[in-house]
């Protein structure tokens, strides 16, 4: 087991070095921040001493190190453009970001698994082909079309709901949340909603199919054989066998979009870190940039280490020895 | 009885709800300030945030002209030295009181500001000898260089309260620290509030990066006092959505709408829009130095563009007007020179950039490229309103006239780097003068670099007309107005002869507003609610 465990470890570091590597490289080679951040009237001298203090003057290899030495006290930087240090500038960002992502994937999972079981049990009805071809048009609108069609019908037409921004806010143990205010939570409808639209299409095409394998099982025909009612086959028997595809495919749809929801938190001015992200890329934030990347890689690569050894832990078959990649 | 007590009552509720609801504002921005600290970056939205909370000695009004304002009045000795009167009885939103010591303050503190963005103010300050305070209430300043345009600088650098900080005597002294004994606030520490003590016409309330700032009425300001008690600042950089909160009554007033999306509004007795000409100049740059130039290709292997034929020719290739109408929305007005028309410096009729594409043709014969050239057009596409759009018509105008255009669109990421290390051939610019008159553009752009880059930054092509040079050389050191407005006209006249900046338009500025309200724009593109009056 500690074997095991270390192995991973050791694994994980090297995924995090690599990552940090090529991140490195990359916006290193976008472009030279000085140009946009610098207005060209600025002396000489005045543009010299800024490229010095921002350290942009070393060659890149020495820029990284001095990252890396940084990163490995827990300072990745501090943004270009704000002043302040990168990580302070993304934590900021993180509840608004988390519970927009919490209160998405709620829909999703609690409008997507009825209607997917709906379509699942009777794949041939009226009903079940709407639900199905809705499905397609969930997964194929394009989130940003989408997202202004929203706006438009509840807060221009019929004027429901805010168009944008994060509303009044409380804090819970510190932490800011929209999720306890009838304000916060009218702010959330509209973005909640948009990304939730694509993952509960997700959702029901995963229940969907599922279903329809799952019924035509042994263990469901027997049973029926036996005798069971319906609403307990489908209940006890067949959701419990198809919610683990559906759970592992939220899990990782859950990771992408805390990182990643960019366009909804861009056209809905969420302050997220979306939007954080998709900022620093065209100022050129390069510490932001590192330092975002970085964090969601060791996010992904905590809950994956957790993870596995929670499946073996879980699961007696999975042997815990030093040789298993 | 009834029918009376209910009109009474809805009376009586108008009449309570009517000045709260009216009290407040709620604005929505295209950009958002990156920061509190008014040292920190020299950055349209910063600078608009900033007036609102903090003065100036000077200020500049919605057509940029200077007018006083925490100095009562100036004049120089003809040289050097500045004397500035202060005004009486200010005080700042923590009650101390406004004095000379506050101003050696700001100015050294843009001196010693560790964390700014290069050359946030200390390009101004920087040019200070000394500055001296004969009383609490005047101000001395001597330049190592001659400037006249330092009331105008003046204007953008705020004055904070010398309290925020422990100190002794204060004096202009950055090498022994000013006199400050304790450490110099960063631009973090301005953020929560503690520091942004200003005498502006507004206090500051909160700031959560990404979502908001709110301003509240600061009731000690001097001047008089402001209609909104609350002030609501709100980042939704994309137009869309910005317009959909106007539309949906969440936003008061909105800045830059897109043009196309005026007509939306334009017939909605609900809302009110402004259309301002700033002075933001779109031009391009051609290289008319190198030969040969990366992007140039013409049969006999030489540079065109170093013959001021060939660019008078591309200039009469091009229909501005076109432009403006199909691809602006007539949001821009046409530009004939690098300032509009009227402000200081500028000439007051330039001749009309016409549209001949039969005489460029002709110019063209002449100067040996009847069959014309092959020439790439570099642009960005993320900068300035429909930037690339604009490069696309003028490549398709010049082809017209046989020279062979294609474009290179590229986000202002790649680009502005690039252009900074001469990779382009004809590039396009954008300058909005902030100090309002001619120098601002003909320093940086056309003239020949000296070596400390203050003037001729960003010469990148290559651009030599010793007697412009001469003559701008001679304008940012005269003092006499009249005298250095004339001078000015004449090295604009030079460069617009001169055919290596073609310029274009001047980009508007526009802003929307609900029907109750009115905003007269500005030409500096600042937000201010200090402008934002009632319709009524």
């Amino acid at each position: 087991m500690t074997a095991y465990i270390l192995q991973r470890l050791i694994q994980s570091i090297l995924v995090l070095l690599a990552v940090s590597v090529v991140v490195f490289l990359a916006v290193y080679g976008i472009g030279d921040p000085i140009e946009l951040l610098v207005p060209p009237q600025v002396s000489a001298a005045e543009r010299t001493a800024m490229i010095q203090r921002l350290g942009l003057d070393l060659p890149v290899w020495q820029q990284y190190l001095s990252f890396l030495g940084n990163a490995l006290k827990g300072d990745l930087g501090h943004s270009f453009v704000h002043g302040v240090p990168a990580v302070d500038l993304i934590l900021a960002r993180l509840p608004a970001t988390f519970e927009l992502v919490l209160l998405a994937m709620g829909l999703a999972a609690v409008i997507g698994i009825p209607l997917g079981l709906l379509a699942g049990l009777n794949p041939e009805s009226r009903p079940s082909r709407a639900i199905m071809a809705g499905t397609i048009l969930g997964f194929s609108l394009p989130s940003f079309w989408k997202g202004m069609m929203l706006i438009l019908l509840f807060s221009v037409f019929l004027g429901w709901l805010p168009t944008a921004g994060r509303g009044e806010t409380v804090s819970v143990f510190g932490i800011p949340t929209s999720l306890l205010t009838l304000d916060g939570l009218k702010h959330l409808a509209l973005p909640a909603l948009n990304l939730a639209i694509p993952n509960m299409a997700l959702m029901i095409r995963l229940v969907a199919a599922g279903t329809t394998e799952a019924i035509s099982q042994d263990y469901v025909k027997y049973a029926r054989a036996k005798g069971v009612r319906r609403k307990r086959i489908v209940g006890r028997h067949v959701l419990r066998n198809i919610l683990i595809p559906v759970v592992t495919v939220a899990g990782m749809e859950f990771g992408s979009l805390v990182a990643f929801s960019t366009i909804t938190e861009t056209v809905f001015a969420w302050p997220g870190m979306g939007k954080l992200l998709i900022d620093s890329v065209y100022q050129l934030d390069r510490p932001v940039v590192v330092a975002y990347v970085m964090l969601a890689t060791l996010l992904f690569v905590a809950v994956n280490f957790l993870v596995d050894i929670l499946y073996a832990a879980l699961d007696p078959r999975v042997k815990l020895t030093g040789e298993m990649a | 009885m009834h029918r009376t007590l209910i009109s009474a009552f809805i009376a009586g509720t108008c009449l309570l709800s009517a000045p709260a609801w009216a009290q407040s504002l709620k604005i929505a921005l295209s950009s958002e300030p990156t920061a509190i600290d008014p040292h920190y970056h020299d950055l349209t939205p910063n600078n608009a945030l900033i007036a609102h909370i903090f003065d100036g000695l000077t200020k500049q009004d919605e057509n940029q002209k200077v007018l006083p304002n925490l100095a009562t009045s100036w004049e120089n000795d003809g040289k050097t030295r500045w004397t500035f009167k202060l005004r009486q009885g200010v005080t700042f939103s923590n009650g101390q009181p406004f004095t000379a010591d506050d101003v050696i303050f700001s100015f050294c503190r843009t001196l010693k500001n560790e964390t700014a963005i290069a050359g946030s103010f200390a390009d101004i300050t920087g040019n200070f000898t000394a500055v001296e305070a004969p009383d609490s209430h005047t101000i001395v300043i001597t330049t190592k260089a001659p400037d006249p345009l330092l009331p105008n600088f003046l204007s953008g650098l705020a004055i904070l309260s010398s309290s925020i900080v422990p100190h002794d005597k204060l004096a202009f002294d950055a090498a022994k620290n000013c006199g400050v004994t304790g450490t110099w606030p960063v631009v973090g520490d301005f953020n929560d509030g503690k520091l942004a003590i200003g005498t502006g016409p507004y206090k500051f309330k909160s700031y959560t990066k990404g979502t908001s700032v709110e301003l509240e009425r600061n009731d000690k300001y001097w001047g008089p006092a402001e209609p909104w008690a609350n002030v609501t600042f709100v980042p939704v950089p994309n137009a869309g959505p910005r317009l959909a909160g106007l539309l949906a009554g969440d936003y008061d007033v909105i800045e830059n709408p897109a043009a196309r999306d005026v007509s939306r509004i334009r017939d909605d007795k609900r809302f009110g829009y402004v259309i301002m000409p700033s002075t933001r100049v779109i031009y391009f740059q051609l290289d008319v130095e190198r030969e040969p130039s990366p992007f140039v290709k013409a049969e006999n292997g030489k540079n065109p563009l170093k013959d001021p034929r060939v660019r008078k020719a591309m200039s009469l290739a091009i229909d501005r007007d076109a432009i403006i109408k199909r691809i602006m929305d007539s949001a821009a007005e046409p530009a004939y020179q690098f300032l509009p028309n009227g402000m200081f410096g500028a000439l007051a009729n330039p001749p009309k950039l016409a549209y001949d594409p039969a005489a460029a043709k002709k110019l063209l014969a002449e100067a040996g490229y009847p069959n014309g050239f092959q020439l790439t057009l570099s642009t960005t596409n993320d900068r300035y309103i429909n930037d690339s759009q604009i490069t696309q018509a003028v490549a398709q105008y010049l082809t017209q006239v046989g020279i062979r255009s294609e474009v290179d669109a590229m986000a202002r990421a790649i680009y502005f780097p690039r252009r900074s290390k001469k990779e382009f051939s004809v590039a396009l610019g954008g300058w909005g003068s902030t100090s309002g008159e001619a120098s601002s553009f003909l320093r940086q752009w056309p003239a020949t670099p000296d070596e400390a880059k203050t003037i001729g930054g960003s010469n990148y092509g290559g651009y030599n007309d010793p007697e412009f040079d001469k003559l701008i050389r001679t304008a940012i050191v005269t003092l006499d107005d009249a005298k250095r407005a004339e001078i000015l006209q004449q090295a604009g006249t030079k460069v617009l002869e001169g055919g290596a900046f073609i310029p274009l338009h001047f980009e508007s500025t526009i802003w929307a507003y609900k029907a109750n309200l009115k905003y007269a724009g500005r030409a500096d593109q600042f937000t201010m609610a200090m402008q934002v009056k009632s319709a009524k």
